[in-house]
């Protein structure tokens, strides 16, 4: 079974973002780029497959500029076998991921197709299921657990409440959550061995998709400034501030 | 920014895509596996044999060893870069694994092709790990003065007497690069200098381990050589006489590796300071508000960026094959010495809490005197750069 992963290059996790003066979007001058965490949960666990002997070979495809190729040899030091870059400049909204991962299916054939949940820069969480429709497979979003067993996979969710455990036909699209595993970080012997390993490159053209956005961002802000807060005296003022001034009970 | 103040820039996208790569590794490996754990371990001075595992899955003890023997072939700038990151958070773990690389190069450099073989894979999983044996209670900086004699028997093998201190990996490493005497009449002594192979066993002890005032964590110990008995295939290149050259060999790398620590542990200190100056309010406002602060923090990332640009220039020079005993040297004393004013002063801004065990900064202030002594005190290293400058000059070059 041939697994697929998509890797998405966003702004690394650990720095804080400043909104452009024209509220166009975020700048993203001299700022550090990773993997997205969720797409390295579905790396790790694609190579956990390959090492039980569950998957033949993992491939990891990523959309974005020509940069977008460290994130692939990232994961291919990780223990991924090849990559595929679709190569473009332009904004990819999650329809247009979605599509482009479509066309990536039908030439590949792969047994699971592996999405972050989300991508922590625009948060969307559309594409796996997105892709899911448009591939007519079944999806499980939010894993916690997977088990692959023949052609079926049992997979534990992650719910408002609790853990669901569906069962689904493969091939079959999963979206990680933050638990599914700890994703290992790539050897330094590995990191150099990545090096030789294929990625190929391809275009939105090539593909015969279209990725023009069908969403327009009207505007991009800050969120408002934390105003101190006050200490109140006794229990009396903090209900009587609750009803008058947070207007909470 | 490196390719402006040091000249060309030979390293292709792919390299650099590769060097950011494994940086990102090493970040990974630090925060999970090094900085949680870092404190205690140092203060109850305990060998951290978990972080040492941790160290050979992500291959550093290969870092420099050429890759046709199982090591990852990095260049000295690469390398550099990883002593920097690691120092940032525990400088002690830079040691266990730079002792044992120069060890490594010794053989890489001057080691017969069957040494090679035989020890250099091992070195490069960390199977086999170790360091140089150079330093007795006599003598460090005057390596010709050493005292550890091998004799010769009628069988061609060795049988070697002597004591070694400070010897770093010295409790649990295996094999040490030991610099002794073959013929102590030699004139000049170093033609009776040779450079051994020496693995633990019978004749070989460690009689103590030191207590120090920071580096701590790393084992740092006395080696008793008692009617040791080698075989002369252990003679690295198989030829008497050329010991100190040996050793020599690997103090430029050395000390480019002891400024990359210099330049990890004044960022650290620049790191807490920044940080804890904009926490700590007086007067009203947080410190870092105030000028006194400013000047010193302004002082402080100056000598940061200044000493990475210097341990860069010296590691390029070397890369490039060129002679760099001075760049090494301007590196290490001044990226040593910016470690040791950045601690100082990053432990005012810190006011008391600075002089408390809670927080990093004493560990630093510990740390940073070892790398202003060792690996060639910085009085060494001035004598090493005016003598190259004034020789450099006769020669019509610029320095």
């Amino acid at each position: 079974m041939k697994v697929l992963v998509a890797v998405k290059r966003v702004v690394d996790y650990n720095v804080k973002v400043r909104v452009k003066a024209d509220g166009t979007g975020v700048d993203l001058a001299n700022v550090k780029m990773s993997m997205n965490p969720f797409d390295e949960i579905g790396v790790e666990e694609a190579v956990r497959l390959k090492e039980a002997g569950k998957a033949t070979e993992v491939i990891v495809v990523s959309i974005g500029p020509a940069q977008a190729q460290e994130t692939l040899r990232t994961a291919l030091a990780m223990g991924a076998d090849r990559g595929i870059l679709i190569k473009t400049d332009a904004e990819v909204q999650p329809l247009a991921v979605a599509k482009l991962l479509k066309a990536v299916c039908d030439a590949e054939q792969p047994g699971l197709v592996i999405t972050g949940k989300q991508a922590i820069d625009d948060d969307s969480n559309q594409t796996g299921q997105m892709l899911a429709a448009l591939w007519g497979r079944p999806q499980a979003t939010f894993a916690n657990k997977l088990f692959i067993e023949g052609d079926k996979a049992k997979v534990v969710r992650e719910i408002d409440g609790g853990l669901q455990t569906v069962e689904i036909d493969l091939p079959a699209v999963l979206t990680t959550d933050l638990r599914l595993n700890e994703p290992r970080y790539a050897s330094l012997p590995n990191i150099m061995k990545a090096k030789k390993k294929p990625i190929d490159e391809k275009t939105p053209e090539s593909l015969g998709v279209d990725i023009a956005s069908r969403l327009k961002v009207l505007k991009v802000a800050e969120p408002p400034k934390r105003v101190a807060g006050v200490k109140v005296p006794d229990v009396a003022t903090l209900v009587q501030k609750l009803k008058t001034e947070a207007g909470v009970i | 920014m490196r390719s402006h103040v040091a000249g060309s820039d030979t390293t292709s996208a792919a390299d650099s895509e590769q060097t950011a790569i494994i940086l990102d590794s090493v970040d990974r490996f630090l925060e999970r596996h090094v900085r949680p754990y870092a404190q205690k371990l140092e203060h109850d001075d305990i060998y951290p044999e978990e972080i040492v595992g941790h160290m050979k899955e992500l291959g550093l003890f290969g870092a420099i060893i050429a890759q046709e023997y199982g090591g990852l072939g990095l260049s000295a700038s690469v390398y550099a870069k990883i002593v920097e990151r690691i120092a940032t958070v525990w400088m002690s773990l830079t040691g266990i694994f730079n002792s044992h690389l120069i060890m490594a190069s010794a053989v890489q450099r001057f080691g017969t092709a069957e040494q090679k073989q035989r020890f250099l894979p091992r070195f490069a999983t960390g199977e086999i790990r170790g360091g140089l044996a150079l330093t007795e209670p006599d003598c460090g900086t005057d390596l010709q003065a050493v005292r550890t004699l091998a004799k010769k028997g009628t069988d061609g093998n060795y049988t070697i007497n002597g004591t070694k201190t400070w010897i770093s990996n010295g409790i649990y490493g295996q094999c040490f690069a030991l610099l002794v005497k073959t013929d102590p009449a030699a004139n000049p002594r170093h033609k009776g200098m040779s450079l051994f192979l020496a693995e633990k066993r019978d004749g070989f002890r460690v009689s103590r381990k030191l207590e120090k005032l920071g580096y701590k964590g790393i084992d740092s110990a006395e080696l008793i050589f008692e009617d040791y008995k080698i075989d002369a295939d252990c003679l690295i290149g198989g030829v008497e006489g050329r010991g100190l050259q040996h050793a020599l060999g690997g103090l430029e790398l050395g000390r480019i590796n002891v400024a990359s620590r210099g330049v990890g542990v004044a960022q650290a200190a620049l790191d807490e300071a920044v940080s804890y100056s904009q926490i700590r309010h007086t007067f009203g406002k947080p410190i870092c508000e105030h000028q006194a602060i400013q000047l010193k923090l302004g002082d402080m990332v100056t000598r940061v960026h200044a000493s990475r640009l210097l341990v860069q220039y010296a590691a390029e020079a070397y890369d490039a094959g060129r002679r760099c005993d001075m760049e090494a040297g301007m590196a290490k004393l001044f990226a040593t010495e910016a470690a040791m004013e950045n601690a100082a002063e990053s432990m005012r801004i810190h006011g008391g809490y600075g002089y408390s065990k809670e927080f990093i900064v004493e560990r630093l202030y510990r740390d940073a005197p070892l790398l202003v002594i060792g690996e060639g005190t910085n009085e060494m290293q001035r004598m090493i750069i005016a003598r190259q400058v004034l020789e450099r000059s006769k020669s019509g070059k610029k320095a």
